[in-house]
C-alpha cells in the first residue's frame, strides 16, 4: 500500500492537469451555467438602477451569450464596501512607497486616493495592497484588488490575453539604460558600447523582453542578470555585479537617486528602448467601474488644463464658463450617468489635486522633466476628452 | 449468527469511513475544478498549452543547453529545469560530504574540531535559508574585487565579483577523432570491473586493494596514447583573458550559481551533520568496544563497524534533506539565478498562463522529488539488514 502512494499521488496530479487542459465536453455545461448567473445579476442591476435603464444599456431581453459585458458588479461591490482596494507598488519611491510611518505616498498612489475621493468624498477610503510585478495581474484577475495603479505598461498582450482593461495613460515612460560613467561617459552612446555587458533587470516586466529585442536587433551580445526584486537589481548593479541596469526612465531616475551610493557616478543613456505608457488597469467585464477609473483621471487632466487646483477649486464653483461648471458638477448630470455623485471631479480635485499637482508633489524632487507628460497645450501628450 | 445493526459492525464501519473520506476528497477536488473553470469562464480566459510553442524573446543569463531569445517558451522552461537539476545534483553530492564531515567532527574528542562543528550546526540551522543566500550573494560574492582588479590565484584562477574564471580545455581539429579513445576508456572501466570480479572469485585470498589502481591507470593510458597518436594534440588550454568589459575564455562559475550552490550546501549540510551524529550515536556502544578489542583502529572501527550500521538509520532522514535541498533551490529567484521557478515566473508573467505554468512547476518538482525518493528507497532497501 505504501509503495502505491507515490503512484496514487501522481495519478491524482495527472488527472488534475488533464482537467485543467480542458476537456471541452466537460467544461461546456459549466460555462453555460455561469453565463446564466451573470445575466440574472446584470438584469437585476439594470432594473435596480434607473439611470442605467434610462440610458438603455441593459435590455432585459439580451441574449444570454452577450451577458458578461454588462457588468456593474464591481462598482456596486466597491460602493457597498465603502472603500477602494487599490493594488500599488510598495517600495518604489516617487510612485508607490510606504514610508517609515506606514503612509502610502507616490504618484500612482495619489490616483488611488483620487478614485476614493470621487466615490466617497474621502481620500483615505482606500485599502492599499503592495503587489510585486509578478503578482499584480493575478491579483486583479482574481478580484483581490479593484484597480491596479502600479506603474504597469499598457500592452496589447496584457489587454487581450490577461483579460484586463487599461485606463488612460497617467505617465508616458520609456525604457532606458543606466551605465557606470567609468564604462560609458557619453549619454548619446548607442548599445554597441555595451558589447559583452552584464545587464541587471527585474523579472516579470516588459523590460526583460525589450532588453532582449533591442540587443538582438543591434546585434550586441549581453548577459541578463534577472532579479525578482527591483531593489535587489539596483543593489547588485551598485556593487558592480552588472555593467548596466535597465528599467523605465522614471524608475532609473527616482530609484537611482534613492538607492545608489553615488548617483553622480552613473549616466542614463539618451537611447529610448521602448514605449512604456503606464496606465491604471481594471479587470475586464465591468465597463461601469472602468468608466469611473478612466474619467476621474481625465477629470484631473482637464482640471490642470483649466487651471483648477486643489487650492482654488472653490472659487471656480461660481465660474460662468459652462466647461468648468459641467466638469465640477455645478450644472449638468455627468456624474450620475456613470453612477456617481455629480461633483465627483470636484471632490477629487479638492482632496487630491489636479494632474499637475500630483506630478509636482511626487516627482519634482527627482528632477524628472514633464516632457511627454506635459499637457497637449504645452506640447505634451496629456489630453482629456471633453466633458459634455 | 445474530443479526446486528450494520452501524455496529466494525468491519462495515471501517469500509464506510474510508468510503466517506474518498467521497469528501472527490467532492473537494470537484468543487475546486468547478470553481476554477467558472472563474476562467467569467473572465473569458482560456486554458491551454499552445503558448509553449511561441518564441520566448527574453534572455537567460546562464544555461547548460543552447538557448537564445528566439527559442520557444518550452525551451526556456527546459533551460530552467536543467539549471535546477544541475544545482540540485551538485548540491546533493557536496552537502553529503560536508554533512558527514561535520557530523563526525561533532563527535570528535578534539575540543577545537568538536566546538567548531557545533558552532557551524548551531549557527546555520537556526537562521533562515533566504537570509543566508542573500548574505552569500550580496555580502560575500558580490563584494569580491571588480573584474579589472581580479584576485589572481595560480592556475590561473581569477576571483571576481562577476564570478570565478578558470582554465578549461578547448578541443582542436583532432578532437572528433580522439573521441573514439574516450569511449574506449569508458568501456575499459566495465571490462576491468568484470575481470577483477571473476579473478577475485577464483582466488583463495582477497585481492590486494592496489588492484583498484587499474581503474585509473588503464583508462588514462588509453586516453593518453590516443592523444599522442593524433597529428596534433586534441586539447589545448583555454585561458581566461580580460577582453573589454569582461573575461573571455576559460570556464566560469557565475556568482549567482556559486552563491546558490554554496548557500544550499552549507545549509543542508548542517541538518545532515545532525542526522549523521544521531545515526552514529544510535549504534550500540558494545559494537565499538568489540571492534576495539579485536584490535581495529579508530578509522577501521568507524568505516567497518559503525558506519554500515548507522547508515540504516541515517538514509531515510537524509532523503528528506535531499528533497529539501532540491526544493529550496527555488529560492534562487532572490539572487538572480535562472532556475525553473524564476524562468517559469517570467513566462507566467508574459503569457498570463498562471494555471498552466503552476501545473508544470508542480509536476516538475514532484517528479524530481519522487525520482530522488525512488533512488534513495532502492539504496535504503539494499543496505537494510537481510534476515534469513
Amino acid at each position: 500500500m505504501r509503495k502505491l502512494f507515490p503512484l496514487f499521488s501522481l495519478v491524482v496530479f495527472t488527472s488534475l492537469v488533464l482537467a485543467a487542459c480542458g476537456t471541452p465536453v466537460a467544461a461546456t455545461p459549466v460555462t453555460v451555467e455561469v453565463t446564466r448567473i451573470v445575466t440574472a445579476e446584470a438584469q437585476a442591476a439594470g432594473v435596480a438602477s434607473p439611470t442605467a435603464a434610462a440610458g438603455g444599456e441593459a435590455t432585459p431581453t439580451a441574449a444570454p451569450a452577450a451577458a458578461p459585458v454588462a457588468g456593474g458588479e464591481r462598482l456596486q461591490a466597491v460602493m457597498d464596501r465603502g472603500k477602494v482596494i487599490c493594488g500599488a507598488h510598495g517600495t518604489f519611491q516617487g510612485f508607490g512607497f510606504v514610508d517609515s510611518a506606514g503612509n502610502w505616498t507616490g504618484f500612482d498612489v495619489d490616483f488611488c486616493r483620487a478614485w476614493a475621493a470621487a466615490l466617497f468624498n474621502d481620500a483615505n477610503a482606500v485599502e492599499f495592497r503592495g503587489l510585486s510585478a509578478q503578482e499584480r495581474f493575478t491579483a486583479l484577475q482574481s478580484g483581490e484588488v479593484d484597480v491596479l495603479s502600479r506603474n504597469s505598461t499598457w500592452t496589447f498582450g496584457r489587454d487581450g490575453e490577461l483579460g484586463l482593461t487599461f485606463g488612460p495613460v497617467t505617465f508616458y515612460d520609456g525604457q532606458a539604460i543606466m551605465v557606470k560613467k567609468e564604462i560609458v561617459d557619453d549619454p548619446a552612446a548607442g548599445l554597441d558600447a555595451l558589447e559583452g555587458a552584464n545587464v541587471c533587470v527585474q523579472s516579470g516586466t516588459t523590460t526583460e523582453l525589450n532588453l532582449a529585442d533591442q540587443f538582438r536587433a543591434a546585434g550586441v551580445n549581453y548577459t541578463p542578470v534577472v532579479f525578482e526584486d527591483q531593489n535587489a537589481a539596483f543593489q547588485a548593479y551598485d556593487e558592480g555585479r552588472c555593467d548596466a541596469i535597465t528599467s523605465d526612465r522614471s524608475q532609473l531616475a527616482t530609484q537611482g537617486q534613492a538607492v545608489l551610493k553615488n548617483f553622480a557616478d552613473h549616466v542614463i543613456l539618451d537611447l529610448v528602448m521602448s514605449k512604456e505608457p503606464l496606465a491604471p488597469a481594471v479587470a475586464q467585464g465591468d465597463d461601469k467601474w472602468a468608466d469611473v477609473v478612466h474619467w476621474v483621471v481625465y477629470g484631473m487632466i482637464q482640471a490642470e488644463e483649466l487651471g483648477i487646483t486643489s487650492e482654488n477649486v472653490d472659487t471656480f464653483l461660481t465660474s460662468e464658463d459652462p466647461v468648468v461648471r459641467r466638469l465640477l458638477g455645478v450644472e449638468g448630470e455627468l456624474g450620475s450617468k456613470i453612477g456617481l455623485s455629480n461633483d465627483f471631479i470636484y471632490r477629487a480635485i479638492k482632496l487630491v489635486g489636479n494632474y499637475g499637482e500630483v506630478y509636482e508633489r511626487n516627482l519634482a524632487t527627482y528632477n524628472l522633466a514633464r516632457g511627454q507628460n506635459e499637457l497637449w497645450t504645452n506640447g505634451g501628450l496629456m489630453y482629456a476628452p471633453p466633458f459634455r | 449468527m445474530n443479526i446486528k445493526a450494520f452501524w455496529r459492525d466494525i468491519r462495515v464501519l471501517k469500509i464506510l469511513a474510508q468510503a466517506i473520506f474518498v467521497i469528501v476528497l472527490a467532492l473537494a477536488a470537484g468543487y475546486l475544478y468547478l470553481n476554477v473553470t467558472a472563474n476562467l469562464a467569467r473572465q473569458g480566459l482560456t486554458v491551454g498549452y499552445g503558448f509553449m510553442k511561441n518564441p520566448a524573446s527574453f534572455g537567460i543569463g546562464e544555461s547548460f543547453i543552447p538557448y537564445d531569445p528566439s527559442n520557444t517558451y518550452g525551451r526556456a522552461l527546459l533551460v530552467g529545469l536543467v539549471n535546477t537539476l544541475v544545482v540540485s545534483t551538485l548540491g546533493i553530492v557536496l552537502t553529503t560530504i560536508i554533512g558527514v564531515l561535520a557530523g563526525v567532527a561533532r563527535l570528535s574528542s578534539n575540543w577545537l574540531i568538536n566546538r567548531f562543528a557545533a558552532a557551524y550546526v548551531g549557527l546555520i540551522r537556526n537562521t533562515p535559508l533566504l537570509l543566508q543566500l542573500m548574505f552569500w550573494y550580496f555580502g560575500v560574492i558580490i563584494q569580491l574585487p571588480s573584474v579589472r582588479q581580479a584576485i589572481k590565484l595560480p592556475g590561473p584562477i581569477y576571483l571576481t565579483q562577476r564570478g570565478v574564471y578558470m582554465v578549461w580545455a578547448e578541443g582542436t581539429t583532432t578532437f572528433p577523432a580522439w573521441r573514439v579513445y574516450l569511449i574506449l576508456a569508458f568501456l575499459s572501466i566495465f571490462i576491468i570491473w568484470f575481470a577483477l570480479r571473476s579473478v577475485g572469485k577464483r582466488a583463495s585470498v582477497p585481492l590486494s586493494p592496489w588492484w583498484n589502481l587499474a581503474y585509473l591507470l588503464i583508462p588514462l593510458t588509453i586516453i593518453g596514447l590516443g592523444a599522442l597518436l593524433q597529428p596534433e594534440l586534441p586539447l589545448k588550454p583555454f585561458i581566461p583573458e580580460l577582453v573589454g568589459l569582461n573575461f573571455k575564455g576559460g570556464v566560469r562559475l557565475t556568482p549567482e550559481f556559486a552563491a546558490l550552490l554554496f548557500g544550499l550546501v552549507v545549509y543542508t549540510g548542517a541538518f545532515i551533520a545532525e542526522i549523521v551524529r544521531a545515526g552514529i550515536q544510535a549504534v550500540a556502544k558494545g559494537q565499538v568496544e568489540a571492534a576495539r578489542s579485536l584490535g581495529l583502529t579508530n578509522g577501521q572501527t568507524l568505516r567497518l563497524i559503525v558506519f554500515p550500521q548507522a547508515l540504516r538509520i541515517m538514509v531515510p532522514p537524509i532523503t528528506s534533506q535531499y528533497l529539501n535541498l532540491a526544493k529550496n533551490s527555488s529560492l534562487a529567484i532572490a539572487i538572480g539565478y535562472p532556475d525553473l521557478f524564476s524562468i517559469a515566473g517570467t513566462i507566467f508573467n508574459q503569457t498570463g498562463a498562471a494555471l498552466e505554468i503552476i501545473m508544470i512547476m508542480m509536476l516538475s518538482y514532484l517528479s524530481m522529488s519522487l525520482f530522488t525518493s525512488l533512488l534513495m528507497n532502492i539504496y535504503n532497501n539494499r543496505i537494510q539488514l537481510v534476515e534469513r
